[in-house]
């Protein structure tokens, strides 16, 4: 193995965090910063030419190749993990920029009361209410402490919306529900396809607060703090598993990359893939990490020393390269003992009910965040005394940009023909005129929902995958249950023709896509016994490694992590620029 | 049936050819191959276009025509699965890396007997399910459509079927780099404009009725060079 000279700082993954960090880094102190990602160099340019349904939508062109590393997944601690062979459920990027650039650039900020579950649950219905398995920990940080973090990430992408709550003040035309934020959206919200326009009128007519989705797909041109500007959404369609070719869409490539390419002090290297971090223990117990282990582009394994390490790849990534490494005491269902892997979480994702019209919808026209959605129902913001399952999310009606190949063949269920003359009929009539109410809930932790290492299934290197434990719980199944009446209600209101329920939750299903926003496996926390690293990312057995990304969260709120995320990234920037680099050591 | 087959000629690597009727495909036949962009121009109704196959041996390809002609047919409703040249297209997605499994998890074991909520968790790649499958439809294109629907609905449930179903669809409205969707029969039939840079001046302008611009492919619609995935290693 190849050693390469020290270098002051490695990021592994070029996506949103690996790249915010870098830039915060390299414009604000001295080090000199080294970016691994396993995946190719990409840039705004390389989208142009790219709106192609079948590669980039049904062949999804721009994910992680599952050929060389999947996951694994089982429903309890008695199965044996099946690999997830295909893209489905969940959509890992690849690549600069990661997921961060096919997202939907859906981009809510979270209910003040997701970072302290345990608590404010507790207090408004007892422990009682709590499913007996349930893993719910608070986060170790409260809404006031990250709003201003999450000010900063929405002006990093100038987040297009209309606030609901500025400073405790009630905004016509926002989420009333929300935290309080310190400033209205950075942009207006986008403009309204039909369908959205509906569903706002159907939510209304209901007594639900409808708002403009929050949307990182901007509405008109902006220049962000870094000085990067950008322009408004044309409504192409053709965003979400695609790059955006005008760069209205917010991607790591389009805000950070341009800063990040220009500074001397950070390197950028695509093609590597680190396979282990170096870590030595201390004789008290708490280690450091020394560097990284990883692959070239020409296949050489290296050595990269480093005094300081960032880990930002996608969820699972995080978590799988801390077991392989051997850093930190792994999960164990059985004991409960053990950190590394816990609290794994998706989303309640799905579609609450499809509902019909007699009318063209014109879906071509749209963006993936295009649209309206509704909190009434989320969170704890409606009374669960007498209800059988706890939390809620979000009800959207969005104009995406419906396209041909997925889009096709949705009938409404009075058709039951699945091919042939009849069913082409009625599918060709029916293309346009149909749209999907769209719900997006939160997902408790449970004691035996955790990651760790397959013991059948490896990679294309040797590397075992990562196993997942997990399923659908009663929760989420009665959930499920509650808001397909409610969806059923709101398509009949928006004045469908015909409706068609959205399924019930059995077992986790591989084959659906539900969102990517799996959670968990290095949660944050106050203490080293229930959590793999602090607040700010830093892992208790390791000072100079962070851990960064959607894997530090202890519990999936309904929102879209991605503002989670940037918020979260931002804070530790901080904490690192103004304390740590000044006095390495565990940060209070 | 406007189609026939010639086999090119009768040596061991031989190359094989889908023969179509002009009429059969509308006006003209746009696809790729190796990578190059064609325009073939049909002459009149009796003019025949040769299409030569990158996966499919010409009998393969006279089944798979019929069956999506059968899943998509080509009626009072509009163009199927013929005019859309979806066999064209299944046979490039075939040769090309998805055919062969090139981003699918293929390590063993396979577990046959999992949940249907784990995905498909067999073996065989698309190209070796069709080549398999097809060997059970020896003599389907000859038979009348309503023997074509009846042999299909004996494997409606198989894991086959519903990839001919899903490629069908995929061959009728992908971009017409891929192969099918010749002329944007498919696109037309649905009111799909393709890729369309801008619907700014749209989107809130049409409350209802249908906004219906004239569909343009990728390649028209950008000069940006581009190569379909299933050309790619």
């Amino acid at each position: 193995m190849k050693t390469l000279p020290k270098t002051d700082v490695v990021v592994i993954g070029g996506g949103w965090t690996g790249l915010l960090i870098a830039k915060e880094l390299a414009t604000r102190s001295a080090v000199k910063v080294s970016i691994l990602e396993r995946g190719v160099a990409r840039h705004k340019e390389d989208y142009v030419g790219g709106m192609d349904e079948l590669d980039y939508n049904v062949r999804f062109r721009m994910m992680q190749n599952y050929a060389l590393e999947t996951a694994t997944l089982r429903y309890t601690l008695r199965d044996r993990a099946i690999p997830i062979r295909q893209l489905g459920s969940f959509m890992p990027g690849q690549g600069t920029g990661g997921a961060g650039e096919h997202w939907g650039a859906v981009f809510p900020r979270h209910l003040a009361d997701v970072f302290e579950l345990l608590k404010s649950t507790k207090e408004r219905y007892g422990l009682k209410k709590l499913p007996e398995d349930h893993a719910i920990v608070d986060w170790g940080i409260t809404w006031s402490e990250i709003e201003p973090y999450y000010t900063r990430a929405d002006k990093l992408v100038g987040v297009s919306g209309k606030a609901g709550n500025i400073r405790g003040k009630l905004m016509e035309g926002g989420n009333p529900f929300e935290g309080p934020r310190s400033e209205e959206y950075p942009t207006p919200p986008t403009k309204q396809p039909y369908f959205a326009s509906l569903f706002e009128g159907a939510a209304k007519s209901l007594g639900y607060h409808p708002y403009p989705n929050p949307a990182a797909t901007i509405s008109t041109a902006y220049t962000n703090p870094d000085g990067i500007s950008r322009p408004g959404c044309m409504y192409c369609g053709f965003c979400d598993r695609f790059g955006c070719m005008i760069g209205a869409k917010s991607q790591p490539t389009n805000t950070l990359l341009p800063i990040v390419e220009k500074q001397k002090s950070v390197t950028l290297h695509n093609g590597c893939t680190v396979r282990r971090i170096v870590y030595e223990k201390g004789p008290h117990g708490e280690g450091r990490a020394t560097g990284v282990n990883y692959i070239d582009q020409s296949g050489e394994e290296v050595f990269q020393p480093a005094d300081l390490i960032f880990l930002g790849s996608w969820t699972l990534n995080n978590t799988r390269l801390l077991l392989l490494s051997a850093i930190g005491e792994p999960y164990d269902p059985a004991s409960g003992k053990g950190v590394v892997g816990r609290n794994l979480t998706h989303q309640v994702s799905f579609t609450a009910a499809q509902a019909f019209f007699e009318k063209p919808l014109n879906r071509f026209m749209g963006a993936a965040p295009a649209g309206v959605r509704f909190s009434d129902l989320d969170g704890d913001v409606f009374d669960h005394s007498n209800l059988p399952f706890l939390r809620g999310g979000t009800f959207g009606g969005i104009g995406q940009g419906y396209q041909p190949i997925v889009g096709f063949g949705t009938v409404p269920p009075s058709v039951k023909a699945r091919w042939g003359a009849e069913w082409k009929k009625q599918a060709v009539y029916w293309y346009d005129r149909v749209g999907a109410i769209g719900f997006s809930g939160e997902h408790i932790p449970y004691k035996t929902h955790y990651l760790d290492l397959d013991p059948t299934y490896k990679d294309h290197l040797g590397d075992p995958l990562i196993r997942m434990t997990i399923d659908w719980h009663d929760n989420e199944r009665k959930m499920v249950e509650f808001v397909v009446a409610k969806g059923v209600e709101l398509a009949h209101a928006m004045g469908a023709k015909e409706v068609a329920a959205g399924a019930a939750y059995g077992h986790y299903d591989t084959r659906r896509y539900q969102s990517t926003h799996v959670q968990g496996g290095t949660i944050m926390g106050r203490s080293p016994e229930t959590s793999v690293v602090n607040t700010y990312g830093q892992h208790w057995q390791a000072p100079n490694l962070f851990v960064m990304g959607a894997s530090m969260f202890p519990n999936n709120g309904s929102a879209n992590p991605t503002p989670s995320v940037l918020a979260f990234t931002y804070r530790t920037a901080d904490a690192v620029i103004d304390r740590y680099l000044k006095k390495p050591g565990m940060l209070a | 049936m406007p189609l026939a087959i010639v086999l090119h000629s009768p040596v061991m690597r031989r190359r094989q050819f889908l023969i179509l009727s002009a009429a059969s495909v509308g006006g003209v036949l746009v696809y790729t191959l190796g990578g190059q962009p064609s325009l073939l121009p049909a002459q009149d109704d009796n003019s025949s276009i040769r299409i030569p196959l990158k996966f499919f041996t010409a009998s393969e390809a006279l089944i798979v025509a019929a069956a999506a002609s059968r899943i998509f047919p080509s009626d009072q409703s509009g163009p199927g699965a013929r005019e859309a040249g979806v066999v064209i297209f299944i046979d490039r997605q075939l040769a090309g890396p998805w055919g062969r499994d090139g981003h699918r998890y293929a390590h063993e074991p396979f577990e046959d007997g999992a949940a249907a909520e784990f995905g498909y968790q067999g073996k065989a790649t698309p190209s070796e399910m069709y080549r398999e499958a097809l060997k059970g439809l020896k003599g389907f294109d000859q038979l009348t459509p309503s023997e074509q629907d009846a042999k299909l609905r004996t494997i409606e449930t198989t894991v086959f079927f519903e990839l001919l179903r899903r490629n069908t669809i995929e061959g009728m409205f992908c971009d017409p780099q891929h192969g099918g969707n010749v002329d944007m029969v498919g696109w037309q039939l649905i009111g799909f404009p393709g890729p369309r840079m801008t619907n700014y001046l749209e989107i809130e302008k049409y409350r209802g009725e249908a906004f219906r611009p004239k569909p343009m492919s990728l390649a028209q619609a950008t000069a940006h060079p581009n190569r379909p995935g299933e050309d790619e290693s």
